[in-house]
């Protein structure tokens, strides 16, 4: 019999399988820049893993030195060092949280990935101004009042580019394993008020 | 009276020229159905179903062609120096157009070829010959670029050339011009028929890399091999040859070598040929012979001079080669996709002969023989016969075919494509060429499964076909539709150079394969320079290599100074590039020879002498970028002996050094 303050049998169990399902985003892109132009209609994808980037990094960057932009390198990311051993231990606390089985660790757990995920928003916001406005003054195209931010999230038109910023797959496995667990705490939260009634 | 009677003269004779007038034929807009727009229209941004790889003629090269739209998508450099590439130019590519007569830059390319397994289009290469010089060449259907070209010794006029075998185990090369092989050329011309012979050259290809290498040789009778085909399926082990002049005439062969009522085709069991050359039964003859290749990875080719060939003489190998009587100087001998048919077109026959490979086994089988030719066996015309397809129309020329067992002749003389059944050698369908065609290409036609649907006319005459451009016109060609039983007319498009032989192949063959760079880590080049960082001009006596990079938008180094008078500078442009289609282009003010256009990840060199002091500014000319006129630099010449230093940079400016003009030196120097 389950104590009150305690999660489910079921509700534990995917708790501990979301945390486990993050091990995808080792693996898989977690999110991209994608740009197209009249002259790039198949269009130019730059990946964001969690330790590198891949894609069209050097073309993009070809192009970028006409508008004087720094040529974007793995280097310059001291996030790359250190973004997964934040996932390993955001996974390891979701087990921690599954076997403990208190509901309040849920919803700490929960609060610490908004807080991390806004902080990796916040991070990914201040490198790309930095890229977008930190402009050599000799490039040889200057437009007066024009910087390159590419969108945070979604679309923005920058010179002859579309820029397009969205999640990739291992983004959303992030999302999926966030809302999943966010609907089991709101279901645990009902069945509990159900049970007092 | 008077008046009235030249009044009704006049009115009658009005009314006859208007009579005539309404009898002239219609033109040909006339032939068009209705809805033939529609059927070759193919929408911006969208692609053709076919490439059709077109041979080139006199201009040397291959051309492609899309189908249904007739648009113009390549021209593929073979045996002729092209400016726009600058092919036959650069250092690299030179070797190329080596033959064992120096460099020979120019050829008339007749056939090609599209490499097949098992009957099948498989996509690699495409063979071509080379006419005039006897070569044939192969071109890499991944990069669309030439890379091999083998001279072939012993041979004059290379016109029954490049066919294949069936798996592509071997390409072919006849000779057109019968000369003398094995003994002096230094002879009377009219010791034809005592000293002049002809050879047949079986090509190998290596089935993994494509490499080819002149297997053996047969030696034949003096007479002009003039088409070829290889069987396929049950005739797999035979190819069959189109001979004229057996009258063996060396003067007016228009009227001598039509003399006989019957000429050959000369069918040769290769099988057996490779064998014969496997048992040692052939000769090694010297020979002198150029056999040229290509490397993606250094970039470069090389030219390798041969020096012997293995030749078979027919008499020491029994059972290889017989000859079918075929009337009238065959031209096209061509196998049907079941491979039991061979038909003979005869350019002054009244008839289409067609022939029986199994008849045709049985008759050697059986011994059925009509005397024989220069020592070898002729067979009975009617032992090997399956049939003749009766009055199909005026000089026939060439046959291809589709799936559904039609064949589709080309008639040059009254102009139209005759469609017939080979089962039963009727006639079913005509249409109209503009004008005097000469080969004809049924989609995949000569495979074992043709994909039908369309067929290509390639004219020898375009007269009124377009807006007239003087006296020398594009040629001709028209696109049918034979998916029905009528073969409709429903384009009419002009091609480049001379189309001769052509084949179509379904464009997701090709477009699936087609590279779009070259990989810079791959590239093996000597004088390559692997970024920008390793750029640097260095001095060997006289020589001075550039080794330069191109990126959007500059070329690096963009100055250069040091160089004198006499110097052969030669510019080594590697392209930085790894975006597909941003090839950049290099020129300098005065060049002799050429442009060069580096594709990206590649290294081209071009040399350039220095011939006067001064200035001279070169550039990108290809419009890489919105930069692309910012893209150029400046070479500075001094006059010979003068002691400005080697200096080369880009973005920034090395000390000024005067030159030799400034220290006194220049009057003795200038003239130079």
């Amino acid at each position: 019999m389950n104590r009150p303050g305690n999660l489910s049998t079921a509700a534990r169990w995917i708790v501990a399988m979301c945390a486990l399902a993050l091990v995808a985003t080792f693996f898989l892109p977690f999110w991209f820049i994608f740009l197209t132009a009249p002259q790039y209609p198949e269009g130019l994808t730059m990946y964001i893993w969690l330790d590198h980037l891949s894609g069209e990094v050097s073309i993009i960057n070809g192009l970028n030195h006409y508008i004087g932009m720094r040529p974007i390198h793995e280097s310059q990311f001291p996030e790359f060092g250190y973004m997964r051993w934040i996932m390993v231990a955001l996974i390891v606390l979701g087990v921690v949280v599954a076997i403990r089985g208190r509901r309040s660790w849920l919803v700490g757990y929960l609060l610490l990935f908004a807080a991390a995920g806004a902080l990796a928003l916040y991070d990914f916001y201040q490198w790309s101004y930095a890229y977008g406005h930190e402009l050599d003054p000799h490039a040889p195209i200057k437009v007066p009042g024009l910087t390159y931010q590419p969108p945070l999230v979604g679309h923005k038109k920058l010179l002859n580019f579309d820029a397009y910023s969205y999640p990739d797959s291992g983004g959303w496995v992030m999302i999926a394993a966030v809302s999943v667990m966010l609907l089991v705490l709101l279901w645990d939260l009902f069945r509990r008020k159900r049970k007092t009634v | 009276m008077h008046t009235f009677k030249s009044l009704l003269l006049a009115s009658s004779a009005l009314t006859l020229i208007l009579f005539l007038n309404g009898c002239k034929p219609k033109g040909a807009a006339s032939a068009v159905s209705g809805d033939a727009a529609s059927k070759v229209y193919v929408a911006p941004g969208k692609y053709d179903e076919f490439y059709n790889i077109v041979s080139g003629g006199f201009n040397g090269q291959v051309s492609v062609y899309g189908i249904p739209s007739g648009r113009l998508l390549r021209i593929i450099p073979v045996f002729s120096q092209h400016p726009e590439s600058g092919w036959g130019f650069s250092e690299e590519t030179k070797p190329m157009l080596n033959t064992s007569h120096g460099f020979t830059p120019w050829d008339d390319q007749h056939h090609i070829a599209l490499s097949t397994t098992n009957g099948e289009h498989d996509g690699r290469w495409v063979f071509a010959n080379g006419n005039n010089s006897p070569r044939i060449a192969r071109i890499d259907l991944k990069t669309f670029r030439t890379v091999e070209i083998i001279e072939i010794p012993n041979s004059a006029g290379n016109h029954s050339s490049p066919y294949i075998t069936e798996n592509t185990e071997y390409t072919i090369a006849g000779t057109r011009f019968a000369v003398p092989i094995t003994g002096p050329g230094d002879v009377p011309i009219n010791t034809f028929k005592e000293n002049f012979q002809s050879t047949i050259s079986f090509v190998k290809v290596d089935p993994a890399s494509g490499r080819m290498n002149i297997a053996f040789q047969i030696l034949a009778p003096g007479i002009d091999f003039d088409l070829a085909r290889g069987g396929k399926g049950p005739s797999h082990d035979w190819f069959f040859f189109s001979c004229y002049n057996s009258e063996k005439a060396n003067t007016l062969l228009e009227v001598n070598a039509s003399a006989k009522d019957k000429d050959f085709i000369m069918a040769v069991n290769w099988k057996k040929a490779e064998q014969y050359a496997a048992q040692g039964k052939g000769k090694r003859m010297p020979a002198q012979y150029a056999h040229n290749v290509y490397d993606d990875r250094t970039h470069s080719a090389t030219s390798t001079m041969e020096k012997e060939v293995l030749m078979l003489d027919p008499r020491d190998c029994p059972d290889m080669m017989y000859f079918i009587p075929c009337p009238k100087s065959p031209h096209g001998t061509d196998v049907d996709p079941t491979g039991e048919y061979i038909v003979g077109s005869g350019k002054l026959a009244a008839l289409i002969p067609v022939f029986s490979f199994s008849k045709m086994l049985q008759a050697i089988a059986q011994k059925q023989f009509d005397g024989s030719f220069e020592g070898f066996p002729v067979l009975k015309y009617e032992s090997v016969l399956h049939g003749e397809v009766q009055k199909p129309g005026l000089g026939p020329l060439h046959t291809e075919f589709d799936a559904n067992g039609n064949a589709y002749t080309s008639f040059f003389v009254s102009s139209e494509i005759v469609k017939w059944r080979i089962k039963d050698l009727k006639v079913l369908d005509r249409v109209p060429t503009y004008y005097s065609i000469g080969h004809l290409s049924v989609m995949g036609g000569p495979t074992k499964k043709p994909y039908g649907k369309y067929m290509v006319a390639y004219n020898k005459i375009t007269k009124d076909r377009y807006l007239p451009t003087g006296p020398e016109l594009a040629q001709s060609a028209q696109l049918y539709d034979i998916s029905g039983d009528k073969m409709k007319m429903i384009l009419d498009f002009p091609t480049v150079g001379e189309p001769h032989y052509a084949e179509a192949i379904p464009a997701e063959v090709l477009s699936k394969n087609s590279q779009r760079i070259f990989r810079i880590e791959d590239n093996k080049h000597p004088y390559v320079s692997m970024g920008e960082g390793a750029t640097k001009v260095t001095r060997e006596g006289n020589k001075v290599h550039v080794y330069m990079t191109a990126i959007r938008s500059h070329l690096t180094p963009d100055n250069i100074e040091g160089v004198r008078v006499g110097d052969e500078v030669y510019f080594h442009v590697t392209n930085l590039e790894q975006d597909w289609d941003v090839p950049h282009g290099f020129a300098i003010k005065n060049a002799a020879n050429a442009e060069i256009l580096v594709m990206p990840g590649e290294t081209q060199t071009l040399k350039y002498i220095a011939d006067r002091p001064g200035m001279f500014p070169f550039y990108c000319t290809d419009f890489c970028s919105a930069l692309h006129q910012e893209m150029q630099g400046y070479l500075r010449v001094s006059p010979a002996g003068s002691n400005v230093p080697l200096l080369f940079s880009t973005g920034k400016n090395m000390p000024a050094t005067k030159g030799a003009g400034d220290s006194g030196a220049a009057p003795a120097a200038k003239n130079q």
